[in-house]
């Protein structure tokens, strides 16, 4: 597509957009510890509950240990979610932004 | 209902309530701590357009995930069998494609703050304002409805009594959103469509053990009232005479085409997804990657709705807790063991907030840009507008409690409700659509195709509800009203265009096709370059995972 210059102008719009510059939402903290956390704390929770699974339990879940495969999986997804924000933490964002075309 | 028949309710323990609360306040933590990213009205209402596209992309799919849709998805397994999966690989990702690659240029180029704003540019007030106005009173319903739903399945499976479920559940979304805005909104979503996944599939798996896998699931579902007929997507619908009632032309041109791409490409509880994304190629990628969830969630609504069509018994009665949306309840109820259980009415209620914060962050941002910022008080402050916000969150969650209220009175207002709004959506989708490709279409002729769209289905609509025109059912009214509204909207559209004046074109740069404006490049970001980052491409292999998964159950 071309990029002959800039979209129509709004005062409205326009107004908004020059706020962006005091914007704080580089203050925005990582979803993914979140997600994390609460997932290794619903596995670890889960997976204990599984462990002293009665056998009428197991019976009602048609013989699977649900309660134990449920939980791990969990702790394993909680933990993923952890090393992917410490192997890949966000990126900082660009000092200013830019302006292109004019 | 009543409170006590107790028929569908869990024997949930004091550790499946610990997961419960832990999930709360999960929730309202996120949203005050997404309190101090908050300092303009953009960072309130459109998340500072900061997020990374694989958050803005869950988000998209999680604000559709309520649990009216997960609920209903699997009901409709259990009536209509495989043919259930059209409303996501036809009726969903086809359109969510189309949004990122065709439409979001214009939106996210264009800079506007709201789906109706962008009605104010490409054409005038008065179109803004009519759809502003729809929208806003669309949202507050619908968000009534939900909350409603809510209350009914706390009641039924907890036993709550009902005002102190809408209660709670109402100061729960009210909490997170005032405070934290669309980040607090959207980072919850994201949470969200992972508790519901982690309450659903161990439902998914269970059941499916118990018919004895696949296999014995498609037998099964060949010896219920179903029959054959229930484990193919396509293979009767030369005629009507198949399980949803449905014409391939209907599936395809009504559902496939005016109906889905009127609500994903138009709604704008979801487009704010999008408009809240980083960059150009985040907002594109933003429903692309939402479709990519979507083409794997009828594994988890239609196949339960199917193990309970053939595990329960008497399921498909017209009242009573044997209803089919009571399909996935029942297998929790049946299936799991504590422990699971309390992550999957976790997942439930969870997706009940998801659907209901959607539509209040949607209506809090249309309310303070599109209502009050454009007709009522002007050059205002931006810390004005963001306080305004604020009021409108709790106004939006004060009304949804009394419409939930009103909801109550009501036997079946989910299905009118629903079937009334993708009706609104039909005549919209289509000026939209006109005007973003033809440059001539006139400013008047923008709000005349909307209005008169909107009337003609709204007419047929409730003459087919007093009886005067008749239909096979509900679904095929609304096929014909969406189709009708979208024909009346393209014919008012091209007799009224060439009347009036045109819109100058540098009114309409960056807004319309071909006349520029649109820099899809400008704000990229390293890495965004990468081929698997590439919108297109992205949204072409979606399409085509859409058209291979139909082929085994053809």
């Amino acid at each position: 597509m071309s990029n002959d210059g800039q979209p129509a102008q709004d005062p409205l719009i326009d107004e908004t957009q020059k706020e962006q510059r005091r914007s704080a939402a580089a203050r925005l903290f990582d979803i993914r510890r979140v997600i994390g956390g609460l997932f290794v704390a619903y596995g670890v929770i889960v997976t204990l509950i599984g462990v002293f699974d009665s056998r009428a339990e197991i019976d009602k879940a048609e013989g699977v240990r649900i309660n134990l495969w449920a939980g791990l999986v969990m702790l394993a997804f909680g933990l993923l979610m952890l090393l992917w924000q410490w192997l890949r933490p966000a990126e900082p964002p660009a000092p200013n932004e830019k302006d292109p075309g004019s | 209902m009543d409170d006590g028949g107790g028929g569908l309710r869990l024997d949930m323990n004091v550790l499946d309530y610990l997961i419960l609360a832990l999930y709360f306040v999960t929730v309202l933590g996120v949203g005050f701590a997404a309190r101090r990213a908050i300092r303009t009205s953009v960072d309130f209402f459109l998340s500072g357009r900061s997020l990374p596209a694989w958050v803005t992309g869950l988000a998209f799919v999680s604000a559709n995930l309520g649990a009216l849709e997960i609920i209903g998805m699997a009901a409709n397994g259990a009536q209509y069998g495989v043919m259930t999966v059209h409303y996501y690989w036809i009726g969903a990702v086809p359109a969510m494609v189309f949004l990122g690659i065709v439409m979001m240029p214009f939106y996210y180029g264009s800079k506007v703050r709201s789906v109706p704003e962008y009605l104010r540019l490409r054409f005038n007030r008065p179109t803004h304002l009519l759809n502003a106005l729809s929208f806003a009173v669309a949202q507050v319903l619908i968000a009534g409805v939900n909350l409603y739903a809510l209350a009914l399945v706390m009641q039924a499976l907890l036993g709550w009594p009902l005002w102190t479920a809408i209660v709670v559940g109402a100061a729960i979304v009210l909490a997170y959103i005032t405070i934290g805005g669309l980040s607090g909104a959207i980072y919850n979503e994201v949470l969200q469509f992972f508790v519901i996944l982690a309450g659903l599939i161990p439902v998914t798996v269970i059941g499916l053990v118990k018919v004895g896998g696949v296999s014995g699931l498609m037998d099964a579902v060949r010896d219920s009232k179903l029959g054959e007929a229930g484990l193919h997507a396509w293979q009767d619908t030369g005629t009507t005479a198949n399980p949803l009632g449905a014409h391939w032309i209907g599936i395809v041109f009504g559902l496939g085409f005016v109906l889905s791409f009127g609500y994903w490409t138009t709604n704008f509880a979801e487009v704010q997804r999008a408009l809240s994304a980083k960059n150009m190629s985040a907002a594109r990628r933003t429903p692309i990657i939402a479709a990519y969830p979507k083409l794997l969630i009828p594994l988890v609504t239609v196949i339960p709705g199917l193990v309970a069509l053939v595990t329960v018994k008497g399921l498909g009665a017209e009242s009573g807790d044997l209803q089919y949306n009571n399909a996935i309840p029942l297998l929790m109820r049946d299936l799991l063991p504590n422990g699971v259980l309390g992550v999957a009415v976790t997942g439930l209620l969870a997706s009940f907030m998801a659907g209901m914060a959607a539509n209040v962050s949607g209506f809090n941002t249309v309310f303070t840009y599109d209502i009050w910022q454009s007709y009522i008080r002007r050059d205002r402050s931006d810390e004005y507008y963001l306080r305004i916000g604020r009021w409108a969150t709790v106004a939006a969650v004060v009304i949804g409690i009394g419409t939930a209220f009103i909801a109550a009175g009501f036997s079946n207002i989910m299905n009118y409700i629903q079937a009334l709004f993708s009706v609104f959506n039909a005549p919209l989708f289509a000026t939209f659509i006109i005007g973003m490709f033809w440059k001539r279409m006139s400013a008047l002729a923008g709000f005349w195709s909307l209005l008169l769209g909107t009337l003609v289905s709204l007419s047929l609509y409730l003459l087919y509800k007093g009886g005067v025109v008749h239909f096979n059912s509900d679904l095929e009214e609304s096929f014909w009203g969406a189709g009708l509204a979208f024909a009346t909207a393209v014919v008012v559209a091209a007799i009224i265009t060439p009347l009036t004046a045109p819109k100058r074109d540098e009114e309409l740069r960056g807004l319309v096709y071909g006349m520029g404006g649109v820099d899809l490049k400008g704000d990229v970001l390293a890495g965004d370059a990468a081929w698997y980052r590439s919108p297109v491409l992205l949204g072409v292999i979606a399409v085509a995972l859409a058209a291979l998964f139909y082929i085994p159950v053809f």
